[in-house]
């Protein structure tokens, strides 16, 4: 589904190389872990998947289902059925969360050719979503972001996320700054969204949200560049003992 | 008078025009032959113009006199020059204030003759295509079959007012809605008694060129007690053929009364900057509430800063009795210059005024706009809020006075300025002018300026919205607490004109 070969990127305004020959494959319906300590590219991995600015490939290609993501703009990748949730969600004041949504969802169904949503349809669908989310109707109409805590803003990406239904989600360190009671909220409601067919790619940090989202594969990334490659049990091997041993292996 | 009986009037020129030039005809003897070789009324502004506009609308001698005055007072005055705009010379003699500049024969034939990025603007402000054709001044648009649903305007189109569509249902409730001119032949102790006394003759350059040569305009008068039954709205144009550009509108809400006026503006696209130049008065007496709405489209010019509208416009109202209330709201998104200051004198004590603004620029467009809070009486409240947007190589100036005096005992203001720019090459200012001359008096002034993040721009993008799609929302987002003042119908509008006059502000 998702095809990485030989990615490498570097800073559009510096000269400073961060991703050096990225090659990773995420079949549809499996979970993908990537993990390193920081400063690796995980989220520059994320951000250059997803179109963010900044950023200057210098070889390689990325794909879904075939379509080539670096010639396409950031709206057409999401389109396309790709979705990023964030690690610092971006505040936007102003504007309601519903009318967020609601303008994401039709932006998305004009692009496709499909006729907008009715408000009413809309609303049932926010809402009954939000609820498996524990996400509350007063949160919904809050401008989006503003004021939230760090555990509704990963949840409102979460609720995006199953409102947009992407074929391939991206996951930055969603679990960053949340407790534990929060992570389960947002790992519920990831696995509410795991139906066989959908592409997951998990970056963390810790290896405590992979015990809430099981993985089919980790990923161990660093300097640019994915090191190791093996199931869940890689994900305990960096519990127990940091990057440090498996670094020194590699090298 | 040979000249003008050989001279051979163009088809479409209104009869009643040449008529009425006619009939006139004996003082217009200086050049007259010469100027009338263009078929319709001469340029530049004199005695004879001034006369001919107060006969073509059948006005009594006072008013007649009223112009004149008018007229000898503009000859002395100076335009100002203070405001943050820049635009070539005005040459006064140079413009038509009557006839038509322009013949029929370049009135467009067909919607494929019109601007299609105009069409594109009224196709998205849902207009239907009769009313597209009439706005973009295609000939004969008048007699198009007309489509969908109406437009629920009431308009200024040419000096004649439409604004008569429930005439029956106001006058039960003793509600007077018409044209100005009319006003002046049917009311004319109301507006004896109220005309330029918010607004005096000599206010200034604009305001006196108005009061001589204003065409046509609005009239409201709301009876003591009355809740008018429904919104007032009038849809001003400056029309294809130049005229109608010194629009009169006078609103006076009697003890205990309430109204809510919407204006809206529209011009066609034309290459050669117009003028516009509009006198907007509002009486309120005790206990009475006005809220004036107006959302702003005049041709901005084109990306170029080609054309566009001159808008040099002077609105004030005057809360004269004790607990009056006024709320101005305007959306500006329209002009290639705006000079415009709605403005509250807060007379009665316990008074009110409220503005709220969203002005938006973009490509060469300029706007120095704000509003004027004056304090007069005791315990007089007032409120600004002001959304400026920048895009493009645009100015945008926030100018305002608040002045609290000496018997504007515990008067309050609050202002609130908020600025965004979008790209590195347009600008905002922030003017604020601030008198206090009594202790009691309270002043509050809070002033933003931001920049459209690109994070914020991304994370839209990243769901789907495309760029300007996301430009739009996030701008709407900023604009959020003056677009709730709007009355809703303008709101869906107004939301809309934000998307419209920001196209091409990114990428």
């Amino acid at each position: 589904m998702l095809n990485i070969k030989n990615l490498h990127v570097k800073l559009e305004d510096e000269d400073k190389q961060i991703l050096k020959g990225v090659n990773l494959t995420v079949e549809a319906g499996k979970v993908h872990a990537i993990m390193g300590p920081n400063g690796s590219g995980k989220s520059t991995l994320s951000y250059v998947l997803s179109g963010k600015g900044g950023y200057e490939v210098t070889d390689g290609s990325a794909s879904l289902d075939g379509q080539d993501l670096l010639e396409l703009e950031a709206e057409e990748r999401a389109t396309a059925g790709l979705f990023l949730a964030f690690q610092y969600p971006v505040e936007i004041p102003g504007v309601g969360n519903m009318t967020f949504l609601r303008t994401a969802v039709n932006a998305q169904r004009k692009a496709r050719g499909e006729d907008p949503m009715s408000a009413a349809d809309f609303l049932k669908e926010v809402r009954k979503t939000a609820k498996s989310l524990k996400i509350d109707a007063e949160m919904l109409k809050r401008p989006v972001n503003v004021g939230f805590s760090g555990g509704e803003k990963k949840r409102n990406e979460i609720l995006q996320m199953a409102m947009l239904s992407p074929k391939m989600c991206i996951l930055d360190e969603t679990d960053s700054g949340l407790d534990v009671d929060a992570m389960k909220l947002v790992a519920e409601g990831v696995n509410a969204l795991r139906d066989g067919k959908r592409g997951f790619l998990v970056i963390t940090h810790y290896q405590r949200l992979l015990d809430h989202i099981k993985p089919d594969v980790v990923h161990i990334m660093a300097n640019g560049r994915i090191i190791k490659t093996g199931g869940p049990e890689l994900a305990l091997e960096v519990e127990n003992n940091g990057y440090a041993g498996i670094l020194a292996e590699v090298e | 008078m040979a000249a003008l009986d050989q001279t051979q009037v163009k088809e479409g020129i209104d009869q009643e025009t040449v008529d009425a030039v006619r009939e006139v005809g004996g003082a217009y003897k200086h050049g007259w032959a010469t100027d009338i070789e263009m078929e319709y009324a001469p340029k530049g502004l004199t005695t004879d113009i001034v006369r001919l506009i107060s006969q073509k609308n059948e006005e009594p001698q006072w008013m007649l006199d009223w112009r004149l005055q008018a007229y000898d007072r503009w000859l002395t005055k100076e335009e100002p020059s203070w405001a943050m705009v820049d635009y070539p010379e005005i040459d006064f003699q140079d413009q038509y204030y009557y006839a038509r500049p322009k013949s029929m024969e370049v009135k467009p034939k067909s919607l494929d003759e019109v601007d299609p990025k105009l069409l594109e603007t009224y196709k998205k402000l849902g207009i239907p295509l009769k009313e597209q054709m009439i706005l973009a001044g295609v000939e004969g648009a008048e007699n198009a079959p007309a489509e969908g649903r109406k437009v629920a305007v009431d308009a200024v189109f040419d000096s004649v007012s439409l604004g008569t569509t429930f005439k029956a249902e106001l006058a039960e409730a003793g509600v007077i809605f018409c044209s100005i001119s009319e006003a002046i032949r049917e009311h004319p102790e109301l507006v004896k008694k109220y005309l330029g006394t918010v607004v005096p003759v000599s206010d200034n350059f604009y305001a006196t060129l108005n009061s001589a040569v204003f065409s046509d305009g609005s009239f409201v008068y709301v009876p003591p007690g009355v809740r008018c039954p429904m919104e007032l709205s009038t849809y001003f144009r400056i029309n294809a053929e130049n005229t109608g550009q010194f629009e009169r509108t006078l609103i006076i809400a009697d003890k205990g009364s309430y109204v809510s006026y919407l204006e809206g503006c529209t011009a066609p696209a034309r290459d050669i900057a117009q003028l516009h130049a509009a006198v907007v008065e509002i009486i309120i007496e005790e206990d009475a509430e006005v809220k004036y709405s107006t959302v702003q489209n005049w041709y901005p010019g084109d990306e170029n800063g080609k054309g566009g509208i001159y808008n040099f416009v002077t609105k004030r109202a005057d809360c004269r009795g004790d607990r009056a209330k006024i709320m101005w709201t305007q959306v500006e998104t329209g002009s290639a210059v705006t000079w415009k200051y709605p403005s509250c004198i807060l007379r009665g004590d316990d008074s009110q005024g409220e503005f709220y603004s969203i002005a938006i620029t973009n490509n060469y467009q300029q706007a120095d706009t704000g509003t004027k809070m004056v304090h007069l009486g005791k315990n007089t409240k007032s409120r600004i809020v002001s959304k400026g947007i920048s895009a493009g190589h645009a100015q945008n100036t926030y100018r305002g006075l608040v002045s609290m005096h000496p018997k504007a005992k515990n008067a309050r203001n609050y202002t609130q300025c908020d600025s965004l720019l979008i790209g590195n090459k347009c600008g905002a200012h922030t003017v604020p002018y601030i008198e206090v001359k009594n202790n009691s008096a309270r002043v509050e002034h809070e002033a933003t300026t931001s920049k459209v993040d690109d994070d914020q721009l991304f994370y839209c993008r990243s769901r789907g919205m495309d760029e300007e799609a996301a430009v739009a929302l996030v701008v709407n987002g900023f604009c959020k607490d003056v677009l709730q003042a709007l009355p809703m119908e303008f709101a869906m509008e107004a939301q809309q004109l934000v998307a419209i006059s920001l196209e091409g502000s990114v990428g």
